[in-house]
């Protein structure tokens, strides 16, 4: 079983990225399931969201405290956040990073693999303001799963009732992240 | 919605549940907000609204009145369904007991969650124990899939003629009513044709125009209350016989309790809903390890499965029932009632866990089922409680 952390801030798009996520595995043949963690939800406020994915149905229905793999949307976050908590040490952290000398700096403890990537610029680039479709397709092209197009059929269903311009820059936005998440995978 | 070859979406408990109600297409929906059971009601009024569904909707100020309207529509002879949660649920159980003295079949989904105070909106069972004399059906799932498959049954165990009472189909707030997983929806006309059609047997209009809701003397209210318990009574069979229907139909087969790897097992947690999934992975990594553990899930908690139960504890030693409600100054609901029917020799403990949404993790099941090797312990015990010792004086 895979079990994804995603923090965001409220408005940002992180359960809508977990479920996103959920989706396009779904599309994989997997068992999936997508969550977040309700508080007193405010716009901009930290806020939590989970994705699991296994091969075999997933029968559990407790917290994610010992994630796989942490997302995080928001670049400030790391400061404010102990992103890494649980997180396994074998584990991947993706963050969404304004210059990457950033994202070593706030996580350097993390044992782990360590992906930045500009999501909010890319995202910027491709016409949206959001940066969780930026981190959905580097999340998969780093991962190595699930494909781009699962990811972008995933997308286009979940936001649906988007305009079709909107819609078209996220798919744009999905394909740049996964080209940003395949060069991290090069890398390692 | 995402459909793979093998059929199955993404939904939540609370989506999967709204696509029931679309499907069974009732007469008439009254309904009030309340979290965690709103998502059930938002995604069926859009279905309403898209002209998916041609259910009445009506929007009312409060649960007692969402529960009022839905009595009178019942006994009007509409197919009438609503949901509600926590406080809404204790706001509605005045009416909820009158709706089933009225043998009014509403069926209710109910996103179980804490009662106030501390204002919480999290899940645990407080509010279907709130309404469990109430003399309603009271069913509850351990995920979306099961929520989806109860509330497809429920109207035929509520409109069968030896029954005629409220079901409350009830899922773990957040856990389930906000979780999204695979859920394999039927096809509308399959629910259509399983569901049926329903003609209210004593109608308020046409040819034997009846009166409702009459004054009933001492002379009268005893016979009546009697009928009415022996109705939910038959509820039992009912159940079986649906759930039997539904398994030959669809392959998914409900039944009141479901025994998970008993077969030769020495130790046996019991409980109700979504943490039952949580205590399937535990079984398996436990008996992996040769230990001969076991896990009994209860559906239909009202009516009160007593041989059910006493069949899949006969053979066990010592079986820990959890209770995700309290009853102050008592033994907890469900262990109240194994107790009060089980004959068999296992040895019966009371865990309370998960009051409030506190997470009941498999290290939590597994200490359960590690404290059940030890010798037994007085009163009830408190799973997961921070900062003390876990015990508590019953």
């Amino acid at each position: 079983m895979i079990e994804v952390r995603w923090h965001g801030r409220g408005g940002q798009g992180a359960k809508t990225a977990s479920h996103v996520l959920a989706v396009a595995y779904l599309k994989e043949d997997k068992s999936v399931q997508a969550f977040p963690e309700y508080g007193p939800e405010r716009s901009g406020a930290p806020m939590l969201a989970y994705t699991r994915v296994d091969d075999r149905p997933i029968r559990r229905h407790c917290a994610v405290t010992q994630p796989d793999i942490v997302v995080v949307l928001d670049p400030s976050l790391t400061r404010e956040v102990p992103v890494t908590s649980g997180l396994k040490a074998e584990g991947k952290l993706l963050l969404n990073v304004v210059a990457d000398s950033e994202a070593e700096e706030a996580v350097r403890t993390y044992p782990g693999k360590v992906l930045g990537v500009t999501a909010d610029q890319l995202a910027k680039e491709a016409g949206t303001r959001f940066p969780n479709v930026v981190l959905l397709g580097a999340y998969a092209g780093w991962v190595g799963a699930p494909s781009l197009d699962h990811l972008q059929e995933a997308l286009i269903e979940v936001m649906g009732h988007l305009p079709a311009k909107a819609k078209d820059a996220s798919v744009r936005a999905m394909a740049a992240g996964y080209a940003a998440g395949e060069r991290g995978r090069a890398d390692v | 919605m995402a459909r793979t070859m093998q059929g199955f979406e993404v939904l939540t408990g609370g989506e999967a549940t709204a696509h029931a109600m679309r499907q069974i297409r009732p007469d008439v929906v009254p309904i009030y907000p309340i979290t965690p059971q709103t998502p059930i009601i938002q995604t069926f009024s859009r279905f309403v609204a898209d002209g998916k569904v041609d259910t009445v909707l009506l929007q009312v100020e409060s649960e007692h009145s969402a529960m009022s309207a839905a009595v009178g529509a019942a006994l009007a002879g509409a197919r009438t369904m609503t949901a509600t949660a926590s406080q809404g649920l204790a706001l509605m159980v005045e009416v909820l007991y009158i709706a089933a003295g009225l043998r009014a079949p509403v069926v209710m989904a109910v996103g179980n969650r804490a009662l106030s105070a501390p204002i919480n909106i999290h899940g645990d069972h407080s509010d279907g124990m709130l309404a469990r004399d109430s003399g309603a059906v009271q069913v509850f799932a351990e995920n979306a899939q099961e929520a989806y498959d109860l509330m497809v049954m429920a109207p035929r165990i509520a409109e069968h003629p030896a029954v005629l009472l409220p079901v409350l189909v009830g899922q773990d707030g957040f856990s389930v009513t906000h979780s999204a997983e695979n859920v394999a929806l039927l096809r509308d006309e399959e629910v259509q044709d399983f569901v049926g059609s329903y003609e209210i047997p004593y109608p308020l209009l046409g040819d034997r125009p009846s009166s409702q809701g009459l004054f009933a003397m001492p002379d009268a209210y005893y016979e009546i209350k009697v009928r009415q318990i022996q109705a939910l009574e038959a509820a039992e069979q009912v159940f079986a016989d649906v759930a039997r229907a539904y398994a030959l139909r669809f392959g998914r087969h409900l039944g009141a309790v479901e025994s998970y790897r008993m077969d030769g097992a020495e130790r046996a947690i019991v409980l109700i809903g979504s943490t039952a999934g949580t205590a399937k992975d535990v079984v398996d990594e436990l008996r992996e390890r040769g230990e001969r553990v076991g896990l009994v899930a209860v559906r239909l908690f009202r009516p009160f499965p007593h041989q059910a139960l006493e069949d899949a504890l006969a053979t066990v030693g010592r079986v820990a029932v959890l209770d995700r409600a309290a009853a102050p100054g008592t033994l907890p609901p469900l262990f109240a009632d194994i107790r009060a029917g089980y004959h068999g020799t296992a040895e019966l403990r009371s865990y309370v866990y998960g009051l409030g949404g506190r997470d009941t993790a498999p290290e939590d099941i597994a200490k359960v089922y590690r404290d059940l090797q030890l010798p037994a312990h007085a009163g009830i015990r408190y799973l997961g409680l921070l900062g003390e010792d876990q015990h508590g004086e019953s």
